[in-house]
């Protein structure tokens, strides 16, 4: 902490403002479990390979002699019936859901934000009605269909969910935006800024943007659990990823051929699935409460 | 600006929605790799056939070309002839769609109801263990895959426990009613056949819950926070503070202006609904038009995807108008296109 | 001719925020007569608007607590009044108009419905529905609005921000209580407005006889309106006087910081503001709240709180610097 005030204030700043918001964040004890939700979920994401018991479960890998085993110590959460461990396969499904997310939220917030912003700092002309025009096009389709349809007619795969996805979700964050920016363009540190002759770069992305963050921040995490979700309900349906790809939906899928007897197959993905959307969910409330009580 | 005008104004709009939504659907279902007309022939059908086939389909012509054929029979009533079925899709949609419908129409009603009960009480009873255990039942509700409740209700309450049909929209030996929307249920109320729908009801229990909680949950949030925020409203505290007894605040003062977020949030929910059905209707084995999609769609089925996708988009489109027309008339500020005043 | 119509005594009030106990109001004394004209001065944030919520029990409990005290109303505990009984005095017996009418207006509802709700619940009388609607124009009438019809059938979001304050005030008066809060009527407002307004409350409270209670940080307006002047600071009452005595001896140091901020027409220089700034309620300042920003503080200022020492009939004062007792 010396170090930084004397290196640069302005780090020393951030700092600062971050430690408060760490301290604000983590008097929420829900907002908390969600974070360890999020991060175990990550961690074992990325350790997959290490850290699973049985790391060619994830692939194509065939044991009958172990087929079908209810939990045990050997095996926590049973075998499917090829014999591939459950929780092995769930780690490496959670690779599988956090880069749906990852990279649809990636290819959907700078293009949505951005013509947000443009449209909200033009509001009133041409600009803004192209742009909204548009989104309002893309909001007004039913946002499912879209993305089952595409995915539909392409191949179905891990890739193309992810893009029709992104295609159906990036007018939102327009949306959300568009809205913010137009009601602080008639701010007075706006007009501050035009007057002096800031550019409109400088005005979009130094004055408007930063006060937009707040609410970005916390609909991207809320959305991550989202886009699991829809993820998982494609994955489920055959539209998403592939077997033998461990992905989470498409284990639910397979394991639904199973109940009652064998409900494991079926239950610990779904169990996995939710406390992962879950974790997502109370993070995001969490940085809405946040951000709210900063206000107060 | 008056209903009238705002009514038109969106109307216009949805046409042009649709219209852009036909080309794309179009477009994307005549770009794909692979031969359709191959899949539904066969692979031991003849070249000759298969050429027949194809220029039948008007898929030797340019894509512009194709998209008149299709706009001109769509405008006639004529969808095409779906692959899947070798039907025309226009009849597939007569028998798949009222099943969804129903169905979808039941969640809502459940979902709207519930939801905003659940929300209400639990905003006005704010940090007690009713609100607690609410908040944890919509937290529950909103992160769980409706297809995860699917498979569990129907284990639970159709296998094991056996209080719901686990199949079919009617018991075996009960009589359909006659066609008059196709929605069974609503059919038979319109008869006067009031046996036959409870049964239908029964049978639509356990897929209509299954959808219906994610969007339940939803609109339990919404509610309860918007009730929880309004409390602290001024023109709360005035009402009481001029002697307005409390059940008057709350079932009129607090409640009218707290729906209309929850409202908005109907639409929105009310898609996911429609999105979600699909998911549903494959675990329930349910005979509707999202099983129905979900099938020419693995199938690659032209013609009834394109008409699936502009069945769906119509019936949201048609729920967001109404759903807006709703909002605004439960809020003055819409309606009068307030100018932003002090 | 005039008992005490309102008396509050020795008022705790806490708020439980995220970082802990907010201990606003700390002790507040005041007395209303009736028909007299009571102006509540002090800055933003000192407890003024707190105090008055109290006064009607529509201070948002969870958070908030009263702690200790007593708030009479003709006689009656109101602190201890169950919940009809608090309903009745609400309306007939106290009325309040709120700081900002956009706010106090609910937006989906027309001025008509709100106003015959208040009056047919508020005013205690059995009135017929036609009744009620009479009296609703009439005191729409009464506060100036023209076209009192058409008001009576718009929404708050199709009216002025002026006209919305009258509303208000034709609210709180519908129910012709005997005490009427006003809770900084004015400062909403644009300036030109403000005279209007002040001067059509001036004029209605002088016709019905209501006692009034005027919440504000003007001082310049407790000239105009008040009989009788209560200064408060950060939970307290600093001092009180009739308005005149005030005016010509002020006695608390706050008091004279006060008027000393004012601009006088007559020279002197640039005013100066008091330095420091309203305690932070998490912690209050020990003792006397204000010696932190007092020039003649003394040791014994930090040690404890001052009570309330009279000096002459219409002048009292909470300071050291003019008596010894301490008040807990």
């Amino acid at each position: 902490m010396r170090m930084a005030s004397v290196a640069s204030p302005v780090l020393a700043r951030r700092w600062e403002g971050f430690k408060k918001a760490w301290y604000k964040f983590s008097r929420n004890p829900v907002s908390v479990v969600g974070l360890v939700f999020v991060l175990g979920v990550s961690f074992l994401a990325v350790f997959a390979p290490q850290v699973s018991p049985y790391p060619s479960s994830a692939g194509k890998y065939v044991n009958f002699s172990e087929a079908s085993q209810p939990p045990s110590l050997k095996h926590l959460f049973g075998t499917d019936v090829f014999g591939r461990d459950v929780l092995s396969r769930i780690f490496f499904g959670f690779r599988y859901s956090l880069m749906m997310g990852v990279v649809v939220l990636s290819l959907v917030v700078v293009p949505g934000v951005v013509l947000g912003l443009v449209a909200g700092y033009y509001r009133g002309t041409w600009i803004d009605t192209v742009i909204m025009r548009v989104t309002d096009i893309f909001l007004a389709v039913p946002p499912l269909i879209l993305a089952l349809a595409i995915c539909a007619v392409l191949t179905p795969s891990v890739f193309n969910a992810m893009m029709a996805v992104s295609l159906m979700w990036w007018p939102w964050y327009t949306r959300l935006v568009y809205g913010l920016a137009s009601s602080l363009r008639n701010e007075y540190f706006v007009q501050a800024a035009e007057v002096t002759g800031a550019s409109r770069g400088h005005i979009l992305f130094r004055e408007i943007l930063p006060n937009c963050v707040s609410s970005i921040f916390t609909k991207m995490s809320l959305d991550m659990g989202w886009v699991i979700l829809i993820g998982s309900a494609l994955s489920f349906v055959g539209l998403g990823a592939q077997p033998p790809i461990p992905d989470l939906g498409t284990m639910v899928a397979d394991g639904a051929k199973y109940l009652p007897d064998q409900w494991w197959i079926a239950i610990f993905p779904a169990l996995a699935i939710m406390v992962t959307v879950l974790g997502f969910n109370l993070i995001g409330d969490g940085f809405r409460d946040l951000f709210a009580l900063e206000e107060v | 600006m008056s209903i009238l005008k705002f009514l038109g104004k969106r109307l216009v709009f949805s046409i042009f929605v649709l219209f852009g939504l036909s080309i794309l659907i179009f477009t994307i279902s005549r770009v794909l790799p692979g031969d359709p007309v191959r899949l539904a022939l066969g692979a031991r059908a003849p070249e000759w056939a298969v050429q027949n086939m194809r220029r039948q389909m008007h898929l030797d012509q340019p894509l512009y070309v194709q998209y008149y054929y299709w706009l001109a029979g769509a405008l006639h009533g004529n969808l095409g002839e779906s692959l899947y079925t070798r039907r025309p899709v226009t009849q597939d949609i007569k028998e798949f769609l009222p099943a969804t419908l129903e169905l979808v129409l039941f969640a809502g009603v459940v979902m709207a109801i519930f939801g905003v009960l659940l929300g209400a009480v639990s905003g006005r009873y704010s940090n007690t263990w009713v609100d607690n255990s609410v908040r944890i039942f919509s937290y529950i509700g909103v992160v769980t895959p409706s297809f995860v409740f699917a498979i569990l209700f129907l284990l639970l309450f159709g296998y094991i426990l056996n209080w719901f049909p686990s199949a079919g929209r009617l018991s075996p030996g009960i009589a359909r009613p006659p066609f008059i929307t196709g929605m069974v249920s609503l059919d038979a109320l319109l008869t006067g056949r009031l046996a036959v729908f409870g049964n239908a009801l029964w049978h639509m229990a356990l897929p209509a819950v299954s959808l219906a909680l994610g969007g339940m949950a939803q609109e339990a949030r919404i509610t309860r926070s918007t009730i929880s925020d309004n409390l602290r409203k001024d023109y709360i505290a005035s009402a009481r503070g001029f002697g307005v007894p409390e059940r008057m605040v709350t079932l009129k003062y607090l409640l009218k202006p707290s729906l209309i977020p929850t409202i908005s949030i109907l639409g929105l929910d009310f898609a996911s609904l429609l999105a979600n059905a699909f998911l549903v209707e494959l675990i329930f084995n349910w005979p509707g038009f999202s099983r129905y999609g979900i099938n020419v769609m693995l199938n690659k089925d032209l013609n009834a995807v394109a008409a699936v996708v502009m069945v769906l988009g119509v019936v949201f489109i048609v729920v967001n108008i109404l759903v807006d027309l709703i909002v605004a008339w439960l809020d003055p500020r819409i309606r009068l296109g307030a100018e932003r005043g002090k | 001719m005039a008992e005490t119509l309102l008396g509050i005594d020795g008022l705790h009030v806490q708020f439980k925020v995220y970082e802990g106990r907010l201990r606003v109001l700390n002790g507040v004394r005041m007395t209303v007569q009736g028909g007299q004209r009571v102006g509540l001065v002090g800055e933003a944030g000192c407890g003024k608007t707190t105090t008055m919520r109290c006064v009607l029990r529509i201070l948002p409990i969870p958070p908030g607590k009263i702690t200790k005290g007593r708030i009479l109303f003709q006689g009656r505990d109101v602190l201890k009044l169950g919940g009809q009984a608090m309903q009745r005095v609400r309306g007939h017996g106290i009325s309040m108009i709120f700081q900002d009418p956009t706010a106090a207006l609910n937006p989906v509802f027309t001025v008509g419905d709100q106003l015959m709700s208040v009056i047919r619940y508020g005013s205690r009388q059995d009135l017929s529905r036609k009744e009620i609607r009479e009296r609703a124009l009439g005191v729409l009438r009464e506060v100036k609005l023209p076209d009192a019809e058409r008001i009576f059938t718009n929404y708050p979001v199709q009216l002025s921000g002026g006209m919305r304050q009258r509303v208000c005030i034709a609210m709180a008066l519908s129910t012709e209580p005997e005490l009427l809060i006003a809770d900084e009527p004015t400062t909403s407002l644009d300036v030109t407005i403000q005279d209007q307004v002040l001067r059509l409350l001036n004029e209605l409270v002088d016709r019905h006889g209501t006692a009034v209670i005027f919440i504000t940080h003007s001082l310049g307006v407790v000239r105009e309106l008040a009989d009788w002047v209560y200064v408060m600071y950060a939970g307290g009452i600093v001092e009180d006087a009739r308005k005149q005595d005030l005016f010509d001896r002020p006695l608390h140091p706050y008091t004279l910081g006060l008027m000393d901020a004012l601009p006088k027409l007559t020279g002197g220089g640039i005013p100066e503001g008091i330095s420091g700034r309203i305690p932070d309620y998490l912690d209050p300042p020990t003792g006397c709240r204000f010696h932190p920003r007092c020039p003649q503080a003394m040791a014994v200022c930090s040690a404890s709180r001052p009570a309330r020492m009279g000096q002459g009939d219409n002048h009292g004062v909470a300071c050291f610097l003019f008596g010894g007792e301490t008040d807990d």
